[in-house]
């Protein structure tokens, strides 16, 4: 069945429950995630950011006993309905990991290697040029392409991270706590980058850092665990950033934003 | 409130003391480390020493050149035959053999079990793969002659001798596979997830993961099985002595027989040999080839693998 209408949302969740065996991790989530924003995840720690965030691109298909229920929505396909090559939803949509995880290859290599596997037929140099350049790195290793990533910095390395995903272009890109290894003038470079990033992609960040949720989203979801003791994690509320912080309709998630928990 | 906590409370329950302090049980330890290193290296020295003692009465001797030694290609020391290249080239040919066939497979086999099969599955099959390891190499010998060669024969036909260096080299591969895919499948293994997971993120599937990401990150890891499996096929004595020929032969057709190094040892060792005759010392200076070739190979390796290995902290 293809949807007719074009959908406004870049991803739009119904329902969904992620469990790891019998333990749902996260459940009963209702998303609906704006394009071209930026949308923050944040929540006490174990409440299922990670797992959440993972259910978008498939990535907890790696854990044997985790599977999903509900559904995941993009451009009005589930991507987890049973014709969907999860392959296929990975190039889509991209993902930038807590620490810096570049290939063991050159600099230069770490872009061009998803670009070709992806398919991708045009001039490689260039493609190399505009991601570095799109990851406001170009400047710092035009001179060192051959290298080794890891003679990097750690923030140089996040932000080949970064353009490695864009090197694919997906339409969605995922950070889960991208600047939680950082040191402070490396993190203000990748909210710089997502700012400049958002023209053109959808993000989606978890972040600890309550400052930059307020910083550099435009939509935040705030997850909690289930009141019922369950440890099971869920979304309490989710507006746009500015309400969530100055105007928040759950009582915890009040005391979260203004630092009164945990 | 009474109920205090004494963990907090006396935390100096030890009075500060600076001092250096006797510890006999660091220093017996320390001791003991150094003196098995310094035994191992020791044991080592002796033996190369000895190889080389023996070797030189060998070469003292006025008939033997190192131009024959190495300038002609029939060995034959009872009756003034010192050409080493036969014994050399029969060692190279089965060993390479033995990687040509263990290398692939083994590669394959660790990919499968570090990457593909579900923990169940490598755990059914890892032990299976470590009784190959525990066949003694006289079992493989007689496997060699009884199996391989009849099976080669009905191959490529009547050119295959009862006795090959075909044969020989790929039972000895079969013997080295275990060794190779343990030992590649731990350095898969070691592979850090978030690189996996990295590689899964761009879109790729699990074959390019495996090959393109994983694969050259464990190279290191690889290479040091190559070497173990190279030294293990170059000092293989018993299925070379019983399958491969013997008789040294200048030859680079591996369906004919052809002793090697080691299997020559073994066999004019075995006979009565009477000491210091040109026979007892020439097979030292035969050792010390077999040394001088392992240790040759393995910096040709580790070459090898330094210039493609990968780096990842
Ligand atoms: N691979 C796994 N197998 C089983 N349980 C898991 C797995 N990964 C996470 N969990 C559980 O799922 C719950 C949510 O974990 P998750 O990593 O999503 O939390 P998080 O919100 O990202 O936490 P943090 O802020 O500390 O990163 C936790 O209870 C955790 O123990
Ligand atoms: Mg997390």
């Amino acid at each position: 069945m293809q949807n007719t209408q074009i959908p406004e949302y870049a991803i739009e969740t119904k329902n969904l429950f992620v469990f790891y065996g019998s333990f749902a991790a996260v459940s009963e989530v209702n998303l609906k995630i704006e394009k071209q924003k930026v949308t923050a995840i944040i929540g006490p720690s174990g409440c299922g950011k990670s797992t959440l965030l993972r259910a978008f691109n498939r990535m907890n298909d790696f854990v044997p006993s985790s599977y999903v229920t509900g559904e995941v929505l993009m451009r009005g396909q589930n991507i987890y309905g049973s014709n969907i090559d999860p392959v296929e939803v990975r190039r889509n949509i991209g993902m930038v990991f807590q620490k810096p995880n570049p290939f063991p290859k050159s600099i230069y290599e770490n872009i061009a290697w998803g670009a070709r596997i992806n398919g991708f037929k045009g001039n490689m140099d260039e493609l190399v040029e505009q991601s570095l350049r799109g990851a406001a790195l170009w400047e710092e290793v035009k001179d060192l392409l051959k290298k080794n990533a890891y003679e990097l910095s750690g923030g140089q390395q996040q932000r080949l991270c970064i353009a490695r995903t864009i090197a694919i272009q997906p339409d969605i890109i995922l950070m889960d706590e991208p600047a939680s290894a950082l040191d402070p003038i490396s993190t203000l470079r990748i909210e710089e980058l997502m700012q400049e990033l958002k023209k053109n992609y959808t993000i989606i960040i978890v972040t600890h850092n309550m400052q930059q949720a307020a910083r550099v989203s435009d939509y935040t979801a705030m997850m909690m665990l289930e009141k019922d003791g369950s440890r099971s994690g869920t979304v309490i509320e989710f507006s746009e950033t500015k309400k969530i912080f100055t105007n928040p309709k759950d009582k915890r998630t009040e005391d979260y934003v203004t630092g009164r928990f945990g | 409130m009474k109920q205090e906590n004494t963990i907090l409370e006396n935390k100096n329950f030890r009075p500060l003391d600076l001092k250096k302090k006797m510890r006999p049980g660091e220093s017996v330890i320390q001791s003991l480390l150094f003196i098995s290193g310094v035994l191992s290296v020791f044991i080592t020295v002796a033996i190369v020493y000895e190889l080389g003692k023996e070797a030189l009465l060998f070469f003292n001797n006025p008939d033997v050149t190192l131009a024959k030694f190495f300038g002609t290609t029939r060995w034959q020391p009872g009756i003034g035959l010192f050409g080493i290249w036969p014994l050399v080239t029969s060692t190279l040919i089965t060993s390479a053999i033995a990687i040509f066939v263990s290398l692939p497979l083994g590669l394959a086999a660790s990919l499968f079990l570090s990457e593909y099969a579900s923990p169940k599955a490598r755990s059914a099959l890892k032990p299976i793969l470590e009784i190959l390891a525990g066949i003694p190499t006289v079992v493989y010998g007689y496997f060699a002659l009884l199996f391989m060669t009849p099976l080669l024969q009905k191959i490529f036909g009547e050119g295959v001798q009862v006795y090959n260096m075909a044969s020989a080299g790929i039972v000895m591969g079969i013997m080295i596979l275990p060794l190779i895919s343990s030992m590649s499948e731990d350095a898969l293994s070691a592979v850090p997830r978030v690189l996996r997971e990295g590689a899964y993120a761009m879109g790729a599937t699990k074959f390019e993961t495996s090959l393109q990401v994983v694969l050259p990150a464990a190279l290191s890891g690889i290479g040091a099985a190559l070497i173990i499996g190279i030294s293990r096929a170059v000092g293989e004595t018993m299925i070379v002595a019983i399958a491969a020929g013997a008789g040294p032969n200048f030859t680079f057709d591996p369906f004919k027989a052809a002793e090697t190094m080691t299997g020559h040892i073994a066999r004019i060792s075995g006979g009565d040999l009477s000491y210091n005759t040109i026979d007892y010392t020439s097979l030292f200076a035969v050792a010390l080839m077999l040394f001088l070739v392992t240790l040759v190979l393995n910096l040709i390796s580790q070459t090898i693998i330094n210039r493609f290995r990968q780096r990842y902290e």
